[in-house]
């Protein structure tokens, strides 16, 4: 466990970078989350991903896959790539302060 | 770093061989290969052999399991041999996966090209079974030989299935 600090306010990360308490998260905190990992703004579509994994989340206990995102969030398996180049399940449940999503597909 | 041993560096890119035509054959390598996307690696699949099939357009419909010498399967090799097993078992295993999400191989191997992972057919067995470019899914990009599988593999791991 570690801990950073995003838009002022400290908070606890696994050791994959991962937020312990995905309440602890803040809007503010994703787009310097998502500058650190080399994306230069999030975009509409950015946060259409994001605000579906977290509602996601909430409502299942886990985040979705690749797959799941691609037929129900709206935006395209081949969008959510670009979107997201350093892998869309994995990158995305980060910024949007989330576990990361248990599943294979 | 979950369950990477400390002090490893993870691994940044994989090359899948898929060499066989059942469909017990094919779905471990696709995971493996649209997982590795997910996680932010670099994939690519080689398909050769009978494997060929999981990219023919028309044949990629009718992937089936073996009910024949596979022990597996739990059936004596003669009753697995009966007119519509494998059918019957491909059906039922086809309902299992649907229930966990796992997509139909026709449309894993497109959201597998979604996911820019790069999906090559063997020459050798390309030429072997006469095959060209044209009886093969779009998401193909090309027909290389095993020297050129080396070379797209370099820096990665290389895994057979």
């Amino acid at each position: 466990m570690t801990t950073a600090t995003y838009a002022g306010a400290t908070v606890e990360l696994n050791d994959e970078g991962f937020f312990v308490d995905p309440n602890a998260w803040t809007p503010a905190m994703a787009e310097e989350m998502a500058k650190a990992d080399g994306l230069d703004t999030l975009t509409e579509p950015h946060w259409t991903v994001i605000n579906f994994m977290r509602k996601e989340y909430f409502e299942k206990g886990t985040g979705p896959t690749v797959r799941v995102l691609g037929k129900t969030s709206g935006v395209s398996v081949k969008d959510l790539y670009l979107l997201f180049p350093k892998g869309p399940a994995k990158m995305a449940a980060r910024i949007a302060g989330i576990p990361k999503p248990k599943g294979c597909i | 770093m979950g369950f990477r041993t400390e002090g490893t560096e993870p691994i940044t890119k994989v090359s899948i061989v898929i060499s066989k035509g059942s469909l017990e054959g094919i779905y471990p390598g696709l995971i493996m290969a649209n997982g590795a996307r997910a996680e932010g690696m670099e994939a690519n699949l080689f398909f050769t052999f009978f494997g060929l099939d999981a990219i023919h357009k028309k044949r990629i419909e009718h992937i089936k399991v073996s009910t024949v010498g596979n022990p597996a399967m739990h059936i004596p090799t003669l009753i697995g041999g009966l007119p519509g097993m494998s059918g019957l078992a491909t059906h039922m295993m086809n309902k299992t996966m649907d229930k966990l999400d796992i997509p139909p191989i026709p449309e894993f191997i497109e959201m597998i090209g979604d996911t820019g992972a790069g999906l090559y057919a063997c020459k050798a067995s390309v030429d072997m079974f006469d095959l060209t470019k044209d009886d093969f899914v779009e998401q193909v990009s090309d027909i290389i030989t095993v020297g050129d599988f080396y070379d797209l593999a370099a820096g990665g791991q290389i895994i057979f299935t």
